[in-house]
């Protein structure tokens, strides 16, 4: 930009950050969105951190798809493959109780385990779990078996069924991998939330918080510490980083 | 004199089937490398059927090759002498198999060429990774098994090799058998009941596999098995399909009585599509009741029931494993307990697989490789059976 163009000055910009800010910050050390720790290149993730997430199916509105629609855009999902093949990191799921009818709908997206099936079953170790508790695949030493998508309770995983061009940079896909949500890793090593969940608070319904588990001062810590939430297929005792609110 | 026209003509069929099994060969990789080409999309797999057709025929191969030893075993561990003829031909079918399932099985994977990623990076908790370890080791100890069979001066070392072959078979197929058994997520799976079922499927299918090959061997040198053997055999196979069948109700049972299940199990046996139809004509009727009533029928058992009853098997394998692999996948995942659920993703919903033909190719492909081993082998060395021409009924009746 020239000195002369027109623009935002300086001010107006510092005053809108701030207002953002201000907007994402219920009270001191209690924010709507949890910023990540930020960590310099090389440095490796902290055990001391477990990212999480808390979804409330109550909140999940009706006809609203901006969680899967950034997820798209920010991992360059964009296909024009058919349903069945098509990978979907994220999806929104509706639900309706048999029993009452009652109906809710809540997204749907890698469960990030403390105990992984997929993690398990990998020959390779491709599918692996970051000391944060973010687990991802290595596209360099996935040789595409699917044994990790048989294995996800949560049918989470995706397998890349085509050709793909124009990938983003942060997010390095392949053809013949399988893949899944890695929640936003490149945006929470630099201090950013997940797509999906920014996209939420946008939309100001507040279905997704994310935050790290293991901070008990974390406003999701403190969420789940007050209101008692669900982990799908707890019967399998996965502990999920996921949790469920109205399901 | 009167073989005379076959004998003039047998250099120019085998070369036919040779061309037969290369072409099936050649289609296999040709479908795997139009799987490279494109990715999976142009096969009927999904993200909800993972595991396809491949994996029909790579399992089939895999289990059976695993079962068609047992005639070496009968032979050398248990000291039949009827089956210990027969023993180097057992582990060249064991071979073939192992190495045509195992070519699939690879030809089908997203990346085929880490496979080199595969044979160097282990995941010690995974059961793939396992099988690489039990597949390999497999290979070498029928190899071994085999030169102490055929070389003479070492076929005092055949039984402890025979009995280390029947350890290392029943961990393998315990292993292939795991590779579900141990998917507690899904409810086609996760059943402690495989691994066994497996291992007596294995013994059946591998069993049919090896009387098609010997009667089909026999009919070509122009020989005929001597009836007690035939009999003995035929019975044999007539008993493991009994005993696949038990295992097999045993699992749906389970499943049954478990009230979580019984949705799936009415998918798979009452109303899911294609998959009970395959299951109740394909594998109870055609792969169960018709070819035991074939092998236990009082009547003189000739080449032709032996093969019928066999391919009767082979049908009903297939059909099993189609509905075992695929129709497990095709019924969704219940994540939402309770609830109806649906998405873009087929949640809650049935994934209407069709299998697509570089899938077929792929598969045919495998049985080619299998196929061209077994006739380059048993052409060069010699595999085909040698105590028949003198058998005779003391031999026989010394075993019993």
């Amino acid at each position: 930009m020239s000195a002369g163009s027109p623009g935002p000055s300086r001010r107006a910009l510092l005053g809108a950050g701030a207002a953002a800010a201000a907007g994402l910050m219920l009270a001191p050390g209690i924010r709507l969105v949890e910023l990540a720790q930020a960590r310099s290149a090389g440095e490796p993730a902290s055990g001391r951190v477990r990212w999480g997430m808390l979804i409330d199916a109550n909140r999940c509105a009706d006809g609203c798809t901006a969680c899967v629609d950034a997820c798209t855009q920010e991992n360059g999902l964009d296909s024009a493959i058919e349903l069945r093949q098509r990978p979907q990191w994220i999806r929104k799921v509706e639900l309706q109780q048999v029993h009452t009818g009652r109906t809710a709908a809540a997204p749907v997206m890698c469960q990030h385990c403390a105990d992984p099936p997929c993690v398990d079953v990998c020959p390779t170790g491709a599918s692996f779990k970051r000391a944060d508790g973010i687990v991802l695949v290595d596209r360099h030493s996935c040789i595409g078996c699917r044994y990790c998508i048989m294995a996800c309770p949560y049918k989470a995983r995706s397998f890349v069924h085509e050709r793909l061009t124009e990938q983003k940079p942060d997010v390095p896909r392949g053809k013949g991998c399988v893949e899944g949500c890695t929640l936003c890793v490149h945006r929470i090593d630099r201090d950013r939330s997940p797509a999906c969940v920014q996209a939420c608070v946008e939309t100001e319904h507040g279905a997704m918080l994310f935050g790290d588990l293991n901070d008990p001062s974390s406003l999701i810590a403190q969420r789940l510490r007050a209101t008692a939430s669900t982990a799908l297929r707890a019967d399998l005792g996965l502990d999920p980083g996921v949790r469920y609110l109205g399901v | 004199m009167a073989q005379l026209p076959f004998a003039r003509k047998e250099q120019r069929v085998f070369w036919l089937l040779v061309a037969a099994g290369a072409l099936a060969v050649a289609g296999g990789l040709a479908a795997a490398y139009a799987m490279e080409e494109h990715g999976h999309s142009i096969t009927g797999m999904s993200n909800q059927v993972v595991w396809g057709l491949p994996h029909v025929f790579a399992i089939f191969l895999i289990v059976a090759a695993s079962g068609v030893l047992n005639v070496a075993s009968i032979g050398s561990v248990f000291g039949k002498p009827a089956y210990k003829a027969r023993a180097p031909l057992s582990g060249l079918l064991s071979l073939a198999m192992l190495a045509g399932g195992l070519a699939v099985l690879m030809l089908d994977l997203g990346r085929p060429e880490r496979l080199v990623v595969a044979a160097t990076h282990f995941n010690f908790r995974s059961v793939f990774a396992w099988n690489v370890f039990l597949y390999s080791g497999m290979f070498a100890i029928v190899a071994v098994y085999l030169w102490m069979l055929m070389e003479a001066r070492m076929n005092p070392y055949a039984k402890p090799l025979g009995l280390a072959a029947l350890g290392w078979r029943f961990v393998l197929t315990t292993g292939t058998g795991s590779i579900f058994g141990f998917l507690v997520a899904r409810q086609a799976y996760q059943s402690a009941v495989l691994a066994p079922m497996f291992i007596v499927l294995s013994l059946g299918w591998g069993l049919a596999v090896f009387l098609i090959v010997q009667s089909a061997i026999y009919a070509w040198n122009g020989l005929q098995l001597p009836a007690p053997v035939q009999t003995r055999m035929v019975r044999l196979l007539g008993l493991f399909v009994a005993a696949g069948m038990y295992f097999v109700i045993v699992y749906h049972l389970t499943n049954l009585y478990w009230a979580r299940q019984v949705a799936f199990e009415r998918f798979l046996l009452l109303d899911g599509e294609v998959y009970p139809w395959l299951f109740w004509s394909g594998y109870v009727v055609l792969g169960g009741i018709v070819p035991m009533a074939i092998l236990f029928s009082p009547l003189p058992r000739g080449p032709l029931a032996a093969v019928a009853g066999s391919a009767f098997v082979l049908v009903g394998a297939f059909a099993q494993l189609y509905v075992f692999i695929i129709g497990g996948q095709a019924y969704p995942l219940e994540i939402f307990p309770g609830y109806v659920a649906k998405s873009s993703f087929l949640d809650g919903a049935i994934d209407s697989y069709a299998p697509s033909l570089p899938e077929l190719l792929l598969g045919v492909g495998g049985l080619g490789i299998a196929f061209l081993i077994t006739a380059a082998g048993v052409r060069v060395l010699r595999f085909v059976p040698q105590d028949d021409f003198g058998s005779h009924p003391a031999v026989l009746a010394a075993e019993d």
